[in-house]
């Protein structure tokens, strides 16, 4: 079922912009409010928006659930490998061993108000992009299955 | 209409009587905050994180956040598993 021109140019439209502040979102997790599962969650509304505007087989041949269910994987196993990678630097799991370091995201913090600088926090970034990455594919991939009662709809 | 005035009966007695406990608990002030009283004046300098709900998700409770992680990824795979493709001739179990 298709909606009318109208709606379906403005979601188009919409669709990168959900994506971006999805990223940002993520990105700056460590900075602003948001993190990886908001952010994820603002990403996974873009493909809302494609499936009310548009067809659903229209969307799910742009939008392939293989490639969602590849990304989820990832996420995780990004999420778990950047705890793992502490081992390495005799650092427990889940240690924060980049933080406060001066290379790689570890700009040291004075305590109180700061303008915010992205190249702080150590491993939060990496662990707020995979765990935006897999709740991305995840709550994506559950929207699609559960809309996709919506094919059998057929236009009069 | 005589079962529907009754139950907003009991629903209206059992708030109020609720309303009555819960006023009475302190609201915003934990008897033991030395916990919460270290992650807002070290959390910021130990993680280097300028958002603290962050450093304490991601960083002080980051193995409670693998679990909700790992939660999430169990969800899609037992939703992926309902809304599966059935083959062709095959039947629920449960019919």
């Amino acid at each position: 079922m298709k909606m009318t021109k109208i709606v379906r140019t403005t979601a188009d439209v919409f669709y990168p912009f959900c994506l971006v502040f999805g990223l940002y979102v993520v990105i700056h997790g460590h900075l602003t409010p948001g993190g990886g599962f908001q952010g994820g969650a603002v990403m996974a509304t873009g493909a809302a928006l494609l499936i009310v505007a548009h067809a659903y087989t229209d969307v799910t041949r742009r939008i392939r659930k293989t490639a969602l269910k590849i990304l989820e994987a990832i996420g995780l196993m990004m999420f778990l490998f950047a705890g793992l990678s502490g081992i390495l630097f005799e650092r427990p799991f889940m240690g924060n061993w980049m933080a406060l370091t001066g290379k790689l995201f570890g700009t040291p913090v004075a305590h109180g108000p700061n303008p915010g600088d992205l190249n702080t926090a150590g491993l939060l970034p990496l662990l707020n992009l995979g765990v935006g990455i897999e709740v991305l594919g995840g709550l994506t991939i559950i929207l699609l299955y559960m809309l996709s009662g919506i094919k059998e709809e057929k236009q009069p | 209409m005589m079962k529907i005035a009754l139950y907003a009966t009991i629903l209206l007695v059992l708030f109020g009587g609720l309303t009555y406990i819960v006023a009475d608990l302190p609201f915003g002030a934990p008897p033991v905050s030395d916990m919460d009283d270290y992650f807002i004046r070290n959390g910021q300098e130990q993680t280097g994180a300028n958002n603290i709900v962050t450093s304490i998700v991601f960083d002080f409770r980051g193995f409670d956040t693998l679990g909700e992680a790992t939660v999430l990824f169990t969800a899609v795979l037992g939703v992926g598993m309902m809304f599966r493709k059935m083959k062709e001739g095959e039947e629920y179990e449960n019919d």
